[in-house]
C-alpha cells in the first residue's frame, strides 16, 4: 500500500507538473512561512546559536571521519547493554533482517514510528511482500500511506494535504485498515486527530513488534534518540515486546554529553519549538520497562561511499531537521515529490544523487540542478552543511560521469563548443552578433515582457530550449555593441536615434556617455 | 565477509584522506558556555513560564500546599468508567502524602497490563531534572516516575516536581543524567500540527500535563 519514488520523472518535469497545481503551492507557502517565522523567533533567544552550530558541525565531523571506530564502539556498547546488533550493506538486507525478526515472533504486523531510513529501504514493501502488515504511526505518515501515496516534506510528510482530502481518506480507508473512522467525522484536525487516536490504538495496543529509525546513536553508551512530538513515538518505543531500530550509519555520536549539542539544535531548527514535546532515549535493554528484545539494524545503504568524497562526505552530518526545505526557494514552488526521493529540498539534492550515484538515471542526474544556489540552506543549517558548494561539485561529477559514458556529446557540450570556437574568432563574433540581432528585432515582437518591463523570449525552439525551458531568456539586442560602435564611431556621432528597441537606446546611453568622457 | 566487515572495510577505504596518525579526538569540538548568572529562583520563575507557553498547566506550591494542588489537578474530571471514583495510576516511590484519598489507586508495576493502563483516568508521576530555557521535564523511570507506559497511556498527568531539580539549561541536564536509564524528555502534551499546521493536543500521549512546582 505503499507508493514509492521510483519512476519519478526527472526534476524540471516533475517540477512544471507541481508548479502547476495551486493548491499544492498555497499549503506550502503556508507551512514553510509558518515554520521559519517560528525557528526565526527561537533561534533568536540563544545567544549562542552560532557557536552551538560550530559545535553540533565539528561532532558530526569527528563521528565521520573516524566513523570504523566509532561503529565498533556503538556496537560493543549496545551489545552490553542487551541489544542486538545486525549489519546491512543495503535495502535488501536491512529488510531481511527486519522481516526474519517479525517473522520468528510469528506476527503478522508491526507498528512503525516514522523513520526516513525506512521510507529509504522501502521498508514497508518489503514487509507487505512478506505478508507482514506495516502500519505507520506518525499522523502525516498515516495520513500518506493511507492515501497511498508519498510524503513530501521531511517533518510534514502530508502538508500537501487539506483537511477536507483527509477526512475523505479517513472515511474511506481507516475500515479497510483496522478501527473505521466514526461516520460522523467532520473536517476539524482535532477530530481527525482523535479519529486517528482511536484507529492507532487498538494498534498499538496489540502490537508485538515495532520499528523505529533513531535520530542518534552514542558510541560511547550504546544510547539510542527518537525526537517526536505526538507520543506515537512513545507508543512503539515502549509497548510492544520487541524493538528494531533501522539506523543509518552516520547516527553516531561519540558521547552522551553530545547530546545536549544536539538536543538544542534539533527542535528549534526542525519545528522552530524550543524543544520538541517527547523525546526518548533507550539504551538496550531495561529490565521490567519496555521492549525486552532490542535489535539495532546499523545501515550503509550508500553511505560510505558518500563517505569516500571528501566534499561530499558533509551531507552525511544532517540531521534531517528539514530548515532547509523551509527556506529554499525551488521546494516552495515545487514541493517535495518532484525530487523523487525520500530526502526532498536542497538536502535530497546532495544527498540521494550522492547515495544512488550520478549517472545513470536521468532524474538522480537532475537534482543538483534543482537549485538557485542562493544559499540560504547553508545560512540555516544546524550543522553547517555547505549545501551549495556541494551542489556545484556534484553537478561536476554528473558532467564528467556523462562524458565517461558516452561518447556522443550532449547538447551542453556542443553549445559551450560552439561558444568557445565563435568567441575565439573576433569575425566570427562579430558574424554571430549580426545573427543574433536580426533574431532580436524578429524576437522584440514576439517575445513578452517580464515583470519589471525586461523583454523576454518565451521557449526557444530546437536544441537551445532545453536551456531556455527553465528560464528567461532575454531578448538579444538589435544591434550588437560592435555594429553600433562602428556605425556611431564609438558614440561620437549622434546619428543613433533611429530605432527604438529598448535594449538599443540602453546601451546608446551607456556608449555616449563614455564616448562624450573620452 | 561479512556486512559487518565489508561496511567497515569501505568505511576504512573511505577515509584515506584522514592520517593514520589523527587521533580520534582530533576535531576539537568547542561548546558554547552560556550565561549561568541567574538566581535559582529566577531560573524557577523562567521554567514556570516555558512550561505554560506549551499550553501545560503549571501551579507553584510549598511542601504544606502540594497534596491540595495534585488534588486540584484531579478535580472536575469524570471517569473513564461513568460514575465512580477517579482511577488512579501511581507509580511505587510517589509521595504516599500527595495522593487524594478520593481516588481508587491504581499502583503501576510492571505486571499492569497496557490495556489496565488505558482504564486509567490519570497517572502521577514525580520527574528527575527540570530545564527552564525549553520548559522541559525529565523523568529517568526512577522511583515515584513509573514504567515509561505509565505517564505515557493514561489522558493525564500531573508532575511534581521539587524547584531544585530545575537547571538552567540543556547541557546541565544532560550532565545529571545516567545514560545507561531509560529517559523521557517531556515538554508541554503531546501535540501534532500535521494537519494544515494546526496544532493538536493530545494525539496518543496525555492530552493534559499539569505540572507542580514544589518549592
Ligand atoms: S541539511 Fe541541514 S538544514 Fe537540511 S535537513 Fe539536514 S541538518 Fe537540516
Amino acid at each position: 500500500m505503499s507508493g514509492t519514488f521510483l519512476g519519478t520523472p526527472a526534476f524540471p518535469a516533475a517540477a512544471r507538473a507541481a508548479l502547476e497545481d495551486s493548491q499544492l503551492r498555497r499549503n506550502l507557502a503556508h507551512a514553510t512561512s509558518t515554520i521559519r517565522t517560528k525557528r526565526g523567533n527561537v533561534v533568536g533567544e540563544v545567544d549562542d546559536w552560532e557557536q552551538l552550530r560550530l559545535a553540533g558541525e565539528a561532532i558530526k565531523n569527528r563521528v565521520l571521519r573516524h566513523l570504523p571506530d566509532y561503529l565498533e564502539q556503538l556496537e560493543r556498547s549496545l551489545t552490553a547493554a542487551g541489544a542486538t546488533v545486525h549489519w546491512a550493506r543495503d535495502a535488501a538486507e536491512a529488510n531481511a533482517v527486519v522481516v526474519d525478526i517479525a517473522r520468528r515472533h510469528g506476527t503478522d504486523e508491526v507498528v512503525k514510528v516514522k523513520s526516513m531510513a525506512t521510507q529509504e529501504i522501502d521498508l514497508n514493501s518489503a514487509l507487505e511482500a512478506a505478508g507482514i502488515h506495516a502500519w505507520e504511526t506518525d499522523l502525516a505518515e498515516l495520513i500518506v500511506q493511507l492515501g497511498d501515496d508519498l510524503p513530501s516534506h521531511i517533518l510534514v510528510p502530508a502538508i500537501h494535504r487539506n483537511r477536507a482530502e483527509i477526512r475523505e481518506i479517513f472515511l474511506r480507508e481507516m475500515g479497510r485498515a483496522g478501527r473505521a473512522a466514526p461516520a460522523d467525522l467532520t473536517d476539524e484536525p482535532a477530530r481527525l486527530a482523535a479519529a486517528a487516536r482511536e484507529h492507532l490504538r487498538e494498534k498499538f495496543l496489540r502490537a508485538k513488534v515495532a520499528v523505529s529509525g533513531a535520530n542518534f546513536a552514542v558510541a560511547e553508551t550504546g544510547t539510542l534518540t527518537v525526537v517526536e512530538s505526538e507520543g506515537n513515538g512513545r507508543m512503539c518505543l515502549t509497548l510492544p515486546e520487541v524493538l528494531v531500530s533501522v539506523v543509518g550509519i552516520e547516527k553516531v555520536l561519540p558521547t552522551f554529553q553530545d547530546l545536549d549539542v544536539m538536543l538544542q539544535l534539533l527542535p528549534r531548527s526542525s519545528t522552530g519549538e524550543r524543544m520538541n514535546p517527547y523525546t526518548s532515549t533507550w539504551t538496550g535493554v531495561t529490565p521490567g520497562d519496555g521492549p525486552q528484545e532490542v535489535h539495532v539494524v546499523l545501515l550503509d545503504n550508500g553511505r560510505t561511499d558518500v563517505l569516500a568524497d571528501p566534499t561530499g562526505r558533509q551531507a552525511l552530518r544532517c540531521i534531517r531537521c528539514s530548515a532547509c526545505l523551509n527556506v529554499c526557494p525551488v521546494y516552495e514552488r515545487t514541493g517535495g515529490h518532484a525530487y523523487g526521493s525520500v530526502y526532498p529540498g536542497p538536502i535530497g539534492a546532495i544527498l540521494t544523487p550522492q547515495l544512488r550515484g550520478v549517472g545513470t538515471d536521468p532524474q538522480t542526474d537532475s537534482l543538483p540542478y534543482a537549485s538557485s544556489l542562493c544559499g540560504a540552506c547553508f545560512e540555516v543549517c544546524p550543522v553547517r552543511i555547505d549545501i551549495p558548494e556541494v551542489l556545484v561539485h556534484l553537478r561536476a561529477e554528473v558532467v564528467d560521469a556523462h562524458r565517461k559514458a558516452s561518447r556522443v556529446p550532449s547538447v551542453q557540450d556542443v553549445a559551450m563548443k560552439a561558444a568557445s570556437w565563435t568567441l575565439s574568432s573576433a569575425a566570427r563574433t562579430g558574424a554571430a552578433e549580426r545573427v543574433a540581432g536580426i533574431g532580436g528585432k524578429l524576437a522584440g515582437r514576439l517575445g513578452r515582457t517580464a515583470p519589471g518591463g525586461r523583454s523576454i523570449l518565451g521557449a526557444v525552439p530546437g536544441p537551445a530550449s532545453a536551456w531556455s525551458d527553465s528560464r528567461d531568456v532575454p531578448v538579444p539586442a538589435a544591434e550588437s555593441f560592435r555594429e553600433w560602435w562602428t556605425r556611431t564611431d564609438g558614440g561620437r556621432s549622434r546619428s543613433d536615434n533611429t530605432d527604438g528597441g529598448r535594449s538599443r537606446s540602453d546601451n546608446t546611453d551607456g556608449g555616449r556617455r563614455n564616448g562624450d568622457g573620452a | 565477509m561479512s556486512a559487518r566487515e565489508v561496511i567497515l572495510a569501505k568505511a576504512r577505504r573511505a577515509l584515506t584522506d584522514v592520517p593514520d596518525v589523527e587521533p580520534v579526538l582530533d576535531v576539537e569540538v568547542v561548546r558554547p558556555v552560556p550565561d549561568r548568572s541567574l538566581p535559582h529562583a529566577q531560573v524557577v520563575d523562567l521554567f514556570d513560564e516555558r512550561v505554560a507557553d506549551y499550553r501545560a498547566v503549571v501551579e507553584r506550591a510549598d511542601p504544606g500546599t502540594a497534596a491540595l494542588r495534585v488534588a486540584g489537578a484531579l478535580a472536575g474530571r469524570s471517569p473513564l468508567a461513568g460514575s465512580g471514583p477517579l482511577r488512579i495510576l501511581v507509580p511505587p516511590g510517589f509521595p504516599a502524602g500527595l495522593v487524594p484519598d478520593d481516588v481508587e489507586v491504581v499502583p503501576d508495576g510492571p505486571d499492569v497490563a497496557v490495556s489496565e493502563l488505558d482504564r486509567c483516568d490519570g497517572v502521577l508521576s514525580t520527574a528527575a531534572v527540570g530545564i527552564a530555557e525549553t520548559g522541559t521535564i525529565i523523568l529517568d523511570h526512577g522511583p515515584g516516575q513509573g514504567r515509561r507506559a505509565a505517564t505515557l497511556v493514561p489522558d493525564l498527568h500531573v508532575c511534581v516536581i521539587r524547584a531544585d531539580q530545575v537547571v538552567a539549561g540543556v547541557p546541565e541536564a544532560v550532565a545529571a543524567l545516567d545514560p545507561a536509564r531509560p529517559h523521557t524528555w517531556i515538554s508541554g502534551p503531546s501535540a501534532t500540527s500535521d494537519i494544515e499546521l494546526d496544532r493538536v493536543e493530545g494525539v496518543h500521549g496525555p492530552r493534559t500535563l499539569h505540572v507542580v512546582i514544589v518549592s
